[in-house]
């Protein structure tokens, strides 16, 4: 089964407001579910991408390391209490073949602050670019790599919410 | 007569306790924070500035600062490194307005006055004005107005710079006890992996105290309790320099102690129940004649190598302010690393840095002390574990390196 162009957008958008409502909503527990088994997750600063530097902040490599993120985000890792806006700009089809889509969008964060000192202050915490690889099978999507290519290099603080 | 408030201290420190009281006022006075450009990092400290394998070809230059001061480091056609102050001798405009770059020589974009690479001072336009008219006095010498050259020693590929000429040879102030360990990570030559930066809302002060704390890593960081990974019962322990200018914190495996013992002391750490789905991020590779599983080095006043498994990076703090700084890892591996150890290297990465598994909480923490500390009038912090010990302590129940720290900052500050 090959998809056109306009279907693929529909898919991609689709499924970035799903990723998106996940994580806002807090359901994190869902968010491994949005990729596949074998799938690759990156979150790079662009001034490292636009130098050929490999290095990023998160890097998992399969479903696994992104359950690990979850619990560790549930469990072992402390920060100060927040929630996200995904705002996801237009949808851009790179390529569709056979079953795969590459697509990228923008995403902007707006982080809103939950702790007693900054409660209810609301800031942009990250901008930056999704380029995703998405494979559709049996009429459900998933990310097979997703690169977070975040332009804010300078983090507030810490990164601990998946973007 | 009005008292110069850089010449009497600006805190009065706890007249009983010693560094074991640290007053709150230290991290929040913006008046202690003037007198650290001046006496600390304005005086007799080697500055971390760079990597040299961050500026491998002349003309290439990174823009950096020591305290507030923006500083040039810049390679020239000999391959020599020099270190300027970022501001043109002319009528004080940043020269190098990126992060790295490449250039043949150094421009200040506002009047054009060039520089060479080593900041002397080539080019000026209009030097003797136009028709006769305006212009500089014909005694004008660009020798007089070069860019301000710090002094700039490298030691094993890492680039320190001072304000002071009179400064006593890098290894000298390392320590030489703590050198071996430097040289231990710096071996051979590096590659730059990335950066990474935090902007962490607290004193720059505080997150030194942090690299110098062995107590808060079991206690702060859960990664490795919740996935039953790593027990208070590692060993390790803290070695200062003598002049408590350097200190590194060494943790290793050790398997002699009773893991009971370890969750009756402190059973928030040890949490049943939960296993990595991959643990792969674990997997490391002996790479050192001295194995270690963390080694966090602070060099005074603001860097620290660190080497935790196999990621290894320099964690420049570079402070902005009274209550803020930021905190810059330059990630490296060796330039003759294998694929696979690229990969290693990649994936530890995980583990520090912004969304470090155990490291997001320490500019976190920090910050928990800033927003707690304001209004903390005359009160002070409480630095005894371990006793008064300021040197060498082979444990990680220890807060020696923090007092030590604070012996040699109140001799540089007179405070």
């Amino acid at each position: 089964m090959s998809i056109d162009t306009r279907e693929a957008r529909w898919v991609v958008e689709d499924l970035l407001a799903g990723y998106a409502d996940c994580i806002d909503s807090d359901r994190l527990e869902d968010w491994p579910d949005f990729f596949i088994e074998n799938c690759l997750y990156k979150i790079v600063p662009w001034e490292n991408v636009s130098r050929n530097l490999a290095i990023g902040w998160v890097l998992c490599d399969s479903r696994g390391m992104l359950q690990d993120r979850v619990v560790a985000h549930r469990t072992a890792n402390l920060y100060a209490p927040h929630r996200y806006r995904h705002i996801v700009g237009t949808v851009r089809i790179l390529s569709c073949a056979d079953q795969f889509i590459e697509a990228r969008a923008n995403y902007l964060i707006v982080r809103t602050a939950l702790d007693a000192v900054h409660y209810g202050t609301s800031e942009i915490y990250s901008a930056g670019e999704y380029r995703d690889r998405i494979v559709v099978e049996n009429g459900s999507a998933k990310f097979v790599e997703k690169i977070v290519v975040a332009d804010t290099a300078r983090v507030d603080t810490l990164l601990v919410t998946p973007i | 007569m009005e008292a110069n408030v850089t010449e009497s201290s600006p805190i009065l420190w706890p007249q009983t306790g010693g560094v074991r009281r640290v007053p709150y006022r230290i991290f929040t006075d913006p008046t202690v924070y003037a007198r650290e450009q001046e006496r600390l990092f304005g005086g007799r400290s080697w500055n971390y500035v760079a990597l040299n394998a961050e500026l491998p070809n002349p003309g290439d230059y990174k823009a950096t600062f020591i305290g507030d001061t923006p500083v040039i480091v810049c390679r020239d056609r000999e391959g020599e490194l020099n270190a300027m102050v970022n501001r043109c001798a002319h009528r004080g405009a940043l020269v190098c307005r990126d992060f790295l770059g490449n250039r043949a020589a150094l421009q200040c974009v506002y009047h054009q006055w060039t520089y060479d690479l080593r900041g002397h001072l080539t080019g000026v336009p209009f030097r003797k004005g136009l028709d006769g008219k305006g212009g500089y006095r014909p005694n004008f010498d660009t020798a007089q107005h070069s860019l301000r050259k710090l002094n700039l020693t490298s030691y094993r590929g890492l680039a320190f710079a001072s304000f002071t000429d009179q400064m006593e040879p890098i290894e000298e102030y390392l320590g030489d006890n703590i050198r071996p360990w430097i040289d231990r990570v710096f071996n051979r030559p590096v590659k730059v992996l990335g950066y990474a930066r935090q902007f962490i809302h607290a004193n720059w002060k505080l997150y030194v105290e942090n690299v110098k704390d062995p107590y808060h890593a079991s206690l702060l960081h859960l990664f490795h309790a919740t996935f039953n990974i790593y027990r208070a019962n590692q060993g390790g322990g803290c070695l200062v320099d003598p002049n408590g200018r350097t200190s590194i914190i060494r943790a290793w495996r050790r398997s002699d102690q009773n893991d009971r013992d370890v969750e009756e002391m402190a059973p928030r750490t040890h949490r049943k129940g939960y296993q990595l789905a991959d643990p792969s991020i674990l997997e490391s590779r002996k790479e050192f004649e001295v194995e270690l599983t963390n080694s966090i080095n602070h060099i005074f006043p603001c860097v620290v190598v660190q080497q935790i498994q196999n990621t290894l990076a320099t964690r420049h703090i570079l402070p902005k302010g009274p209550d803020s700084f930021e905190l810059l890892f330059t990630f490296f591996g060796y330039q003759d690393d294998d694929k696979e150890m690229d990969r290693l290297r990649l994936k530890h990465a995980n583990l520090v840095g912004p969304a470090g598994y155990i490291s997001m909480e320490d500019g976190y923490a920090t910050e928990l002390v800033q927003q707690a500390i304001q209004g903390g009038g005359c009160d002070s912090s409480f630095v005894e574990l371990g006793g008064e010990v300021e040197r060498e302590d082979e444990n990680l129940n220890t807060e020696a390196a923090i007092r030590s720290f604070w012996s040699y900052y109140r001799s540089v500050m007179e405070i």
